[in-house]
């Protein structure tokens, strides 16, 4: 298998199969720009990618000093070379012409160019100003789930020990905090108790709310070669719409927005009934199984089918599949962590896991995914509402034990509540008492809910808000300071992906202009601030990647995200490794859980749980008698209805989400021409059935409101459950010519301009599928088409009125099979 | 048995207390939009608790009114909500916030104790239908207490320390 695909229209592209316990074989996908020859490929340089949380490793060909393509990398254990349309395609935003190259300040009521000084100058000024005048909790940090390693951890010992701000937290709080949050209610501490080579070993595969297939790309072609290998999986899928996972699944739920836990419970409820449980693993390694018993005694699949509005005996079916498992590996992403009751229907998988005995074998495994490439590291490194090293707010001695890695007292660092989430920092913007806000690689304006209200908070004057990042994006529109920052490629750095694999992402080019690195742009802040440490010494002592990481290795010892085994020469010659690695596990640790649960006594564990409704704290005595011996947790929860149903005047549910050809605000994959040309537009997916019932038709363009705000949207009508509305998040304003916000030229566009604003009171995750709908039409289409893609989820229900996506000569990717492989086979595929 | 008719009266009328003050907590601040939302749900639960208890108070000869209408507040629900959005976007209602917070934390802290005085009234007088109630209810008026102690926590110190 040599062969060249179009990227675009075969997103996942060829074949190589293999069986179950096999190894995965090595397919090298390269993608070069028009007119580059391989020979003409100077350097490749050592990276992963930055676009989703597989965390694929690749290389980036160099050649006169810029990017000129990207390679698989076939050593990784992640890809064996794979890359996703994002990979292949992403890069080529670093070079657009609209970089931010030079600082900008707002002056009169215009941002302005200036230098790295005055832009400095202004942000100490007026941090030093709000700390004298209002105390450290007038400033709050939004970061990021997109930068590296060192640079959250830099942002986290700056903010917490520097600051003294309780005010720091990720957008990886839209993203993965629910997969936090479960992994401690649970485990006691967050870390993936599964990994990526689970797909190789398992005979079910069971997705929730997962869009594997667009989200991470790569693992989706490793399930795609299983299904065409022998011994293929049996997939369940519950998914509302018909992604390509729901198309391929043996057992696929489309069940009402928000009724996940009622779902679960059920599959909770036949498990229980038919006695598929591992009563061994169950007293040797769990507690409160009688609670949970109880609590989904009367969940039946009658029960939950009348919530759900999905068959009972499709319940039934699908608990008889993954009750059968003998080795089940679960996935769970925004279908579940943005809805109703994120963490306790998350718990609840986790529970079927466990009560099955799913845990730390090959093939038996969960992974709670992350969306963004980094969100793992916010995690790690407390840059996203945690402590650093998984350490425990509320636990004293962790807090004392940080304090002397940082050389600081233990008040020194708050730690009287658990750090403010960011929908919280963004209430205190509101209200007031939080006067300056730094935003670092990250677009709110777009990303968070209820976009009017999210202006308004930025437009205020009294707020400061210092915008970092590499173009001007919406909220760089509305900032006070703009810092240009260089990005992946552009620096070196560390990055974690969803299953604790780490990778070393090197410097390929140069940034643009005077963009900076985001690590030097914090070093730069502190030193500036001349943050001291108790002894009146530097409180950040390291300046450069490699340096930062080494002091991150001492702040993660004897935690579970222990690193001290890793290097960056380590790095560089074996490829990804996956933490905890150390003397104990030199090689890093393939499965957390291999020999019982170990994070959860109530000397280490992460967080002391909380109740799964209110999101009420609890204290360490009620953990000390639920959990004396730090076994995992089985905690059950009820069913609660939707904060927001239909009515007569909003008759729809409403969900967004991402899809395969965009990532984020579209900051970086809306400059990549084949994925730009692939979804330009946004849409909205009606079913085929209530597009007929109304009288509607592909390419109709629509308004879509909620009781927040509008959108229009050329509809694409689909195999989606009745009923049910969906919207690719994300589509901003940048590339109109309002901007950043909807105006009499641009009508709202943004998915966010509907959504509610309400989250988990758990995880604090906001909910982006939880809303009522209307949906109007504005105007025929006479032909035109929707802009969505025919490839996967969004495919139309009559693939012939549309035209194919595709992505034509620009788009050619070369794949290269293994030459040994190729060799044992007879070259026959 | 007067004394049994005495308590579930007093459970009765603190459950009633709690539903009333919970929703009008979560319409007053429908801006602190976490507040709002485990507000309205946790009145559910203390609406479940007024149905449990009229039904078994019927046993013991008493007539205890079912749970309020859930909508029944549409007026002032509206008048209060305007203000809480005019008020949205500076801090003094924080402080507002933590004297609601403080008052439900009160309400249901109440309501735990007359939980516990009639479990022990009826382990006393081996009455299962009284404990059984008790017990059902209890722990989530336990939740509802911990959740008011939680918010209060989490906020005081930025309300407190930025007037
Ligand atoms: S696009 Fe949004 S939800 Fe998806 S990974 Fe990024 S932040 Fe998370």
């Amino acid at each position: 298998m040599d062969a060249s695909v179009d990227g675009i229209a075969q997103p996942w592209g060829s074949r190589t199969p293999f069986g179950r316990h096999e190894p995965w074989p090595v397919r090298v996908d390269t993608h070069l720009a028009a007119g580059v020859e391989p020979g003409m490929v100077e350097r490749w340089v050592q990276a992963a990618s930055i676009l989703h949380s597989d965390g694929d490793a690749m290389d980036i060909a160099v050649s006169g000093g810029h990017m000129v393509g990207v390679r698989g990398r076939s050593v990784d254990r992640v890809t064996r070379g794979r890359l996703g349309p994002k990979d292949l395609f992403g890069w080529q935003a670093n070079a657009s012409p609209d970089r931010l190259s030079r600082p900008l300040i707002r002056q009169d009521g215009r941002l302005v160019e200036c230098d790295w000084n005055t832009a400095m100058e202004r942000i100490v000024c007026r941090s030093k100003s709000l700390l004298d005048e209002r105390g450290p909790g007038s400033i709050g940090f939004y970061t990021t789930g997109q930068l590296f390693l060192e640079e959250y951890y830099t942002l986290a010992v700056l903010a917490r020990a520097g600051i003294g701000t309780n005010h720091l937290d990720g957008n990886t709080r839209l993203c993965t905090s629910t997969a936090a949050e479960a992994l401690k209610e649970s485990f006691g501490c967050d870390g993936q108790p599964g990994s990526y080579d689970d797909i190789d070993h398992a005979d079910v595969i069971a997705l929730f709310g997962h869009n594997i297939a667009e989200t991470q790309p790569v693992q989706w072609m490793r399930i795609l070669d299983r299904l065409e290998g022998r011994d293929p999986p049996r997939l369940v899928c519950v998914d509302p719409r018909p992604t390509q996972a729901a198309r391929r699944a043996a057992v696929h739920l489309a069940p009402r927005l928000g009724t996940n836990v009622a779902l679960l419970n059920a599959l909770l409820h036949e498990i229980l009934r038919t006695g598929r449980i591992d009563h061994d693993y169950i007293t040797a390694q769990t507690v409160c199984f009688d609670e949970l018993r109880a609590r989904v005694k009367d969940c039946s699949p009658e029960w939950a089918a009348e919530i759900c509005d999905v068959p009972a005996d499709r319940i039934r079916e699908a608990a008889e599949v993954v009750g059968s498992a003998d080795r089940l590996l679960s996935t769970v992403l925004q279908g579940v962590y943005q809805s109703h009751q994120a963490t306790a229907a998350v718990v609840q998988i986790n529970n079927l896991h466990l009560i099955r005995g799913m845990v730390g074998r090959p093939g038996a495994g969960v992974l709670q995914m992350n969306g963004q490439p980094t969100a793992q590291n916010t995690r790690e490194c407390g840059a996203n509402g945690d402590l650093p090293g998984f350490r425990n707010w509320d636990n004293d001695q962790h807090v004392t034990e940080l304090a002397k890695v940082w050389n600081v007292e233990p008040k020194t660092i708050p730690h009287y509540a658990p750090p403010t989430h960011a929908m919280q920092i963004f209430r205190y913007a509101e209200q007031g008492s939080v006067r300056m806000l730094w935003i670092s690689g990250t677009n709110p304006a777009v990303s968070l809910p209820e976009l009017s209200r999210i202006r308004s908070i930025l437009a205020q004057d009294r707020l400061f808000v210092v915008v970092q990042d590499l173009f001007l994006t919406e909220t760089a529109q509305l900032a006070d300071v703009v810092l240009p920052a260089a990005t992946w490629g552009e620096k070196t750095g560390t990055l974690t992906n969803a299953d604790r694999t780490v990778h070393l992402s090197d410097k390929a080019v140069e940034p643009p202009g005077e963009a900076k690195p985001d690590l030097e742009i914090f070093l730069d802040y502190a030193a500036r601030m001349d943050f001291r440490d108790k002894d009146g010494g530097p409180l950040i002592t390291w300046h450069d990647p490699e340096t930062t990481f080494e002091a991150w290795k001492r702040c993660s010892a004897g935690r579970p995200c222990d690193y001290t085994g890793l290097t960056y020469a380590g790095l560089r010659l074996a490829g990804g490794i996956q933490w905890p690695c150390n003397d104990e596990a030199p090689d890093g640790t393939e499965r957390l859980y291999a020999h019982g649960i170990s994070w959860a006594r109530p000397e280490v564990c992460e967080s002391y749980g909380k109740d799964l409704v209110t999101g009420a704290t609890n204290s360490v005595v009620e953990y000390r008698s639920l959990n004396p011996d730090g076994k995992a947790m089985l905690k059950a929860a009820d069913y609660l209805p939707p904060h927001e149903e239909p009515t007569e005047e909003y008759p729809f549910q409403l969900t967004t989400g991402r899809t395969i050809y965009h990532f984020h605000t579209r900051t970086k994959t809306g400059r990549a021409p084949q994925l730009n040309a692939a979804a330009p537009d946004v849409w909205v997916e009606v079913s085929a059935f209530d597009a007929g019932t109304l009288g509607f038709h592909e390419g109709d363009m629509m308004e879509v409101l909620t009781p927040r705000g509008g959108l229009r949207a050329r509809l694409r009508s689909t195999d989606i459950r009745p009923g049910l509305l969906f919207v690719p998040f994300h589509y901003g304003y940048w590339d109109t010519p309002a901007g950043h916000r909807p105006d009499d030229s641009t009508p709202g566009r943004a998915a966010n301009e509907t959504t509610i604003t309400d989250w988990d009171p758990v995880s604090k995750q906001p909910l982006f599928k939880t809303a009522a709908a209307a949906l109007r039409l504005v105007e025929r289409g006479d032909g035109a088409s929707a802009p969505a893609p025919t490839t996967a989820a969004s495919a139309p229900s009559r693939p012939g009125d549309v035209p194919a996506t595709m992505g034509g000569p620009s788009a050619r990717v070369s794949q290269v099979g293994d030459p040994a492989r190729h060799r044992h086979q007879g070259d026959s595929e | 048995m007067n004394g049994i008719k005495l308590i579930l009266r007093a459970v009765h009328h603190g459950e009633q207390h709690l539903v009333r003050e919970l929703v009008a907590v979560a319409e007053r601040h429908h801006t602190e939009h976490e507040i709002h939302h485990v507000a309205t749900d946790l009145a559910g639960w203390s609406r479940e608790h007024l149905q449990q208890v009229s039904d078994t108070a019927r046993d013991y000869d008493l007539a205890l009114t079912g749970p309020p209408d859930a909508s029944s507040s549409g007026f002032l629900m509206t008048l209060t909500e305007q203000a809480a959005e005019r008020a949205g976007c500076r801090p003094e209602p924080g402080l507002l916030l933590l004297r609601d917070l403080r008052e439900l934390h009160l309400s249901a802290s109440n309501n735990s104790l007359h939980w516990e005085m009639l479990a022990q009234a009826a382990q006393a007088t081996k009455d299962d239908k009284l404990l059984e109630l008790a017990s059902a209810c209890h722990p989530q008026t336990l939740r509802q207490v911990r959740w008011t102690n939680t918010m209060i926590k989490i906020l005081c110190p930025q309300i407190l320390t930025s007037l």
